[in-house]
């Protein structure tokens, strides 16, 4: 299959690819142009790929109709603590699991693998229930607590532990033969070079959490609590029709540092989202 | 740790040597995973038994009652009229998204496996949905999709007056499939991608000399050969495909009417905008039922299906 292709086929080849490209590529690009177009002409006819005139009020009036510095802050300071403790708490646990023998340790693994059978749709209203009871409903707590330790972390604890699986163990025991404690074997040894699988893990769960939406809308309420995918269904006017360009505004902001940092970066995503197999 | 050993250590070594290289290491593993097990009690184990609990009661939360009515929710959900529709809907929009996510990311797979300059700005764009915010990503088809928005402008273009995507049954169904699709088939692509690499070039080269056609080395090699690609992938996709919620949130509310209600929305409608917690445990009873039997049969169809395993 990876034959040299005949310039005929080539020239085909890449016009499919631009063809199939457009659904992918055009999104982004209409929400970047049309929030600076005046309200006026989001909805012209013909579509105006580039816009004719700019209105960059829109951008202000993002920060004027909602707290979106602290709402942008609630989401990155959330998603930055939930990647950091993931990291710590399945880079220890799946390196137990693939290194270390102790009772039980099988049938522990499968009862925490049952957290990736179970969606978290599905405990939902029980979280929710004993959030409320714990006095931390409209806080942030949930949205740190039960991603760091509950299920969403056990799929970065089963990518660790395959990683440590598949390490060497040569340098570990020599380590050991030395008189090297676990913990300093795991954090001097081991952890360093199990940079790549952290790598995966931290993009991942970044991504997880930035995303997150069914959370917050259940368990926050109020505005300066929200996170940034549910503050940007917020602008709507008085009707609860989406004030379109505005929203577009808010939907850049959130979504171009990732974009950036990933054009930046692409390799390191995409080989650390593969070789991991997100769940989609 | 090293308390116990001290004060151990005067009385002889017979018992320090309590202390053993496994005593010391089933200690390490413990408290290793301690904060993941700890957290899955907490947040899993725990949550699981109580949807259960729940399940089996009314919950009144204006009056603040919580009565034990048996079965009698799960009654309900026998006799629910909406249910059909809403497992309809479900049983639809995973489908629809299984088959079209994976026929389109094997499709550019293959496309992006091909000897040609510039491939790996094709994939990286290809990727890009992905790390797009996922909202931000609905909001913008959802303003593409309006009755005069950016779509239809194109259509109008050439003449074709274009539907009202998100408001009509047949293509509000279509939109949310199609928005979640190409947000996240980039996954799915990188997985083939990295399946098709695996595949011996030889393998080729062989069917090539024996005359056989590109299309049949495609069924004859390819496919059995990334079957276990085909199958992780479609485990991860039809699980995911149950969880889909923003996005319907978002683009149609579950509308029209109740076309694109599928379980997730309709569970957090029941419970959170109407507050049947009851019900609404009852409902994710059969969430995480639909969800444990699909996968253990993906799981069974492993044997018969997959050809190869690596």
């Amino acid at each position: 299959m990876k034959a040299e292709l005949s310039p005929r086929r080539q020239v085909f080849l890449y016009g499919l690819l631009c063809i199939l490209l457009i659904p992918f590529v055009f999104p982004t690009w209409w929400m970047v142009t049309s929030s600076v177009k005046p309200i006026s002409d989001i909805f012209a006819f013909p579509p105006q790929l580039l816009p004719e005139s700019y209105d960059w009020t829109t951008y202000s009036k993002v920060f004027e109709l909602q707290p979106f510095v602290k709402q942008y802050w609630n989401s990155a300071y959330i998603a930055a603590l939930v990647t950091i403790g993931t990291m710590v708490v399945s880079s220890m646990a799946g390196y137990a699991f693939a290194r270390i023998k102790f009772p039980f340790a099988n049938a522990i693994f499968m009862v925490v693998l049952l957290g990736l059978l179970i969606p978290s749709e599905v405990t939902i209203v029980p979280l929710f229930q004993m959030f409320l009871k714990a006095g931390m409903v409209n806080t942030h707590w949930p949205l740190i607590l039960v991603p760091i330790f509950g299920a969403p972390s056990v799929f970065a604890t089963f990518v660790m532990r395959q990683f440590f699986i598949a390490l060497p163990v040569e340098l570990e025991e020599a380590a050991r033969v030395d008189g090297l404690g676990r913990f300093k074997i795991f954090r001097k040894i081991a952890l360093p070079l199990a940079r790549p699988a952290l790598a995966s893990v931290a993009i991942f769960t970044f991504l997880h959490s930035w995303n997150l939406y069914l959370e917050p809308i259940v368990f926050l309420s109020s505005a300066d609590k929200f996170t940034l995918p549910q503050a940007l269904t917020q602008y709507t006017d008085a009707y609860g029709g989406p004030m379109w360009n505005i929203q577009l505004a808010a939907a850049t902001l959130t979504a171009l540092p990732v974009l950036i940092v990933f054009i930046i970066a692409q390799k390191q995503f995409v080989e650390g989202l593969a070789h991991t197999g997100l769940k989609g | 740790m090293a308390v116990v050993q001290q004060t151990a250590r005067p009385e002889g070594r017979s018992s320090s040597s309590f202390w053993t290289v496994a005593r010391r290491d089933s200690l390490a593993g413990f408290l290793f995973i301690a904060p993941q097990l700890i957290g899955i009690t907490l947040f899993v184990l725990i949550p699981l038994c109580l949807v259960f609990w729940y399940s089996l009661h009314e919950w009144n939360v204006l009056a603040n009652t919580f009565t034990y009515t048996g079965l009698a929710n799960y009654q309900m959900l026998l006799e629910d009229t909406s249910l059909p529709s809403v497992l309809g809907a479900t049983a639809i929009f995973s489908a629809g998204l299984v088959i079209f996510n994976l026929s389109l990311a094997l499709l550019l797979a293959v496309l992006l496996n091909q000897k040609l300059a510039g491939i790996t700005i094709f994939r990286t764009l290809f990727f890009s949905p992905v790390v797009v915010s996922l909202v931000a990503w609905t909001i913008v088809w959802g303003f593409l999709l309006q009755k005069n928005g950016g779509i239809n402008g194109v259509l109008l273009v050439f003449g074709i007056d274009g539907p009202n995507w998100l408001r009509e049954p047949v293509t509000a169904m279509i939109s949310v499939i199609v928005v979640q699709v190409f947000k996240n088939v980039g996954l799915n692509m990188i997985l083939f991608l990295a399946a098709l690499q695996g595949v011996p070039n030889e393998l080729y080269e062989a069917a090539r000399i024996d005359g056989a056609p590109r299309f049949k080395q495609f069924r004859r090699i390819t496919l059995p050969l990334i079957s276990p690609t085909i199958l992780l992938t479609s485990i991860i996709t039809i699980v995911g495909s149950l969880q889909v919620f923003a996005q319907i949130a978002v683009l149609t509310q579950g509308g029209p009417g109740l076309t694109t209600t599928v379980l997730v929305y309709y569970l957090y409608q029941q419970a959170f905008q109407f507050h049947f917690f009851g019900y609404g445990s009852t409902l994710s009873i059969m969430l995480f039922v639909i969800v444990a039997v699909l996968t253990f049969a993906q799981w069974q169809m492993r044997k018969r299906i997959v050809f190869y395993e690596s």
